[in-house]
């Protein structure tokens, strides 16, 4: 397509957003509410997921072993773990840095006293274990139980499960306002082939006159693509500046008077949630305006 | 370049427009279809321009085969048709200029093109000061030269005119006709569809004339000749 009618199309798409204003307007209005409210969601399930990440991250799994095996057994046993699938990392703790670690905890670190004490003896002489970061922590109790199988393993130590039911709420959430916007999405893209429905039975005549003196099929259609775009595009740019200065203002707010939520969350940075859901929302606006005036142009230019 | 062959054009109604109608129009010809109201005019130029199918025979121009043609190719064939519409069919929301650009918009022309033939074109049918009018503003005849103006602007090689001087008085009409006519010498095939007696009897070309949807008669540099 010549630049001449790439400019062509763009002035008339723009004269059609212009001249059918009323429904241009409410599809824009919903494509704004709409991913407007998938930029809240991705918010609080991105900052859910962190917390979730936050809490993972300090959970370990400790496993311990039974007497008197020597280290070539707990090598092994440390092989058998590495190859769990959910195992993300695992670190040894030999009886000693495990006895200094307790040293450092109850007697604030002072080894002249415990040495009083217990001389050169390790009370923690059995205490040698591994510590393992698992990679999806709602599957905790399924690894705990493989590795309990492991032959030699003591016990295996776990956390509860504050960080799986807060994991679970936050896909619950993603599932629920995944569906909500999906209904939204098909609304808007209802209203976006209505409003170029519309532009297309206005200019019927130019339409089949503009056919008659050999346009192509692409050059009646354009305007109409452009048209589509523009709404999804411009929709899909409005909510994410909104979102840009709402989410600050939320997390001062929200910092500022509760205090319990600024003790207890570690609120994502707008940047992040910004970089994270732009691309998301551009690409649904453009797709939907694109999809809708594609498919209406085809039903109605019989192109 | 243009070949009828035993075309016939029932409408959906039941009315035959065209009943077996064959001719043969020759590049570079001038020819002139006459006949009384509803012999099939306008329904022959609506067939050439692709605009309605034929429910029998086959239309070629310039060895391209209707019913073989894909919907693709069709705006190709049009473009080497310009037409001038019996009821202009002129975009009313633009101005004398865009509707002549429009022409030239719809076939891709660059804005330089544009600018340069648009003018020239304008000042061939006397309408150079009007550019910036809308068809309302403008008498029948100065639309219908506003038509005539866009057919042409895209040099085609075929002229299809229902009725140009329609809506004309004898002295435009014999400009538009002499246009027509130094188009026609440099090469552009020219069908005339017309109404007008006296300019058919003062030119002295081929004369096609249809009656109920047949052909009558078919002359080389012939009259009207009333028969009706
Ligand atoms: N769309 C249509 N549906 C049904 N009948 C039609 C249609 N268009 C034209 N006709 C009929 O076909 C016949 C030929 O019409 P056409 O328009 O070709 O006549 P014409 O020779 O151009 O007449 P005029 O000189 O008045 O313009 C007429 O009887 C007309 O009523
Ligand atoms: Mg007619």
């Amino acid at each position: 397509m010549k630049i001449n009618t790439l400019r062509y199309s763009f002035k008339q798409g723009f004269i059609n957003i212009r001249r059918n204003l009323l429904f241009s307007l409410a599809s824009l209005g919903t494509i704004i509410a709409c991913l407007f409210m998938l930029g809240v969601f991705y918010s609080v399930v991105l900052n859910m997921r962190h917390e979730v990440k936050m809490i993972e991250d300090s959970l370990t799994v400790t496993v311990f072993f039974e007497k008197g095996i020597d280290e070539q057994r707990i090598m092994a046993i440390g092989d058998e773990i590495k190859s769990i699938a959910n195992v993300d990392t695992i670190n040894y703790v030999s009886s000693d840095v495990a006895w200094k670690s307790y040293v450092d905890d109850v007697y604030n670190g002072d080894m002249n006293y415990v040495q009083n004490i217990f001389g050169e003896d390790n009370p923690l002489e059995d205490a040698a274990s591994y510590e393992i970061t698992l990679k999806d922590i709602s599957r905790q109790e399924e690894t705990v139980t493989t590795i309990k199988a492991i032959p030699n393993v003591r016990k295996v130590n776990s956390s509860d499960g504050t960080a799986q039911s807060l994991n679970s709420i936050s896909r619950l959430v993603g599932y629920a306002s995944l569906g909500l916007i999906l209904i939204l999405l098909l609304v808007s893209m209802f209203l976006i082939s209505n409003t170029i429905t519309i532009g297309i039975s206005v200019r019927k005549d130019e339409i089949a006159i503009m056919k008659l003196i050999g346009a192509k099929d692409s050059f009646v259609r354009t305007p109409f693509l452009v048209e589509g775009v523009m709404i999804g595009l411009i929709g899909s740019i409005i909510p994410m500046i909104l979102l840009f200065f709402m989410y600050d203002a939320v997390v001062d707010y929200l910092t500022a008077h509760y205090n319990v939520v600024a003790n207890l969350i570690h609120f994502v940075s707008t940047a992040q949630v910004i970089k994270g859901v732009t691309p998301i929302s551009l690409l649904l606006g453009i797709g939907i305006g694109f999809v809708a005036s594609f498919v209406t142009t085809h039903k109605h230019l019989h192109v | 370049m243009i070949v009828l062959d035993h075309v016939t054009m029932q409408y959906p109604t039941g009315k035959k427009a065209l009943d077996d109608v064959s001719f043969h129009i020759n590049k570079g010809e001038f020819v002139f279809v006459v006949g009384s109201s509803g012999s099939g005019k306008t329904t022959l130029i609506k067939l050439l321009l692709k605009e309605l199918t034929p429910t029998k025979g086959e239309i070629t121009v310039d060895d391209k085969v209707y019913s073989k043609m894909k919907r693709k190719e069709i705006p190709m064939l049009r473009r080497k048709l310009g037409v001038v519409f019996q009821d202009f069919r002129l975009l009313r929301d633009r101005t004398v200029f865009e509707n002549v650009a429009f022409a030239q918009q719809v076939i891709e022309k660059s804005m330089k093109e544009i600018r340069r033939e648009v003018p020239a074109m304008l000042t061939m049918v006397g309408l150079a000061d009007q550019y910036k009018q809308f068809p309302r503003e403008l008498s029948g005849g100065e639309q219908q030269r506003v038509a005539i103006a866009r057919a042409m602007v895209n040099q085609p090689d075929i002229i299809l005119a229902d009725e140009p001087t329609g809506d004309l008085d004898p002295r435009n009409s014999e400009e538009i006709m002499t246009l027509l006519d130094e188009i026609n010498k440099k090469g552009t095939t020219v069908v005339v569809v017309t109404h007008n007696k006296d300019i058919v009897d003062y030119m002295q070309k081929r004369v096609i004339r249809l009656k109920k949807g047949k052909i009558v008669s078919d002359v080389e540099k012939g009259g009207y000749r009333n028969e009706d």
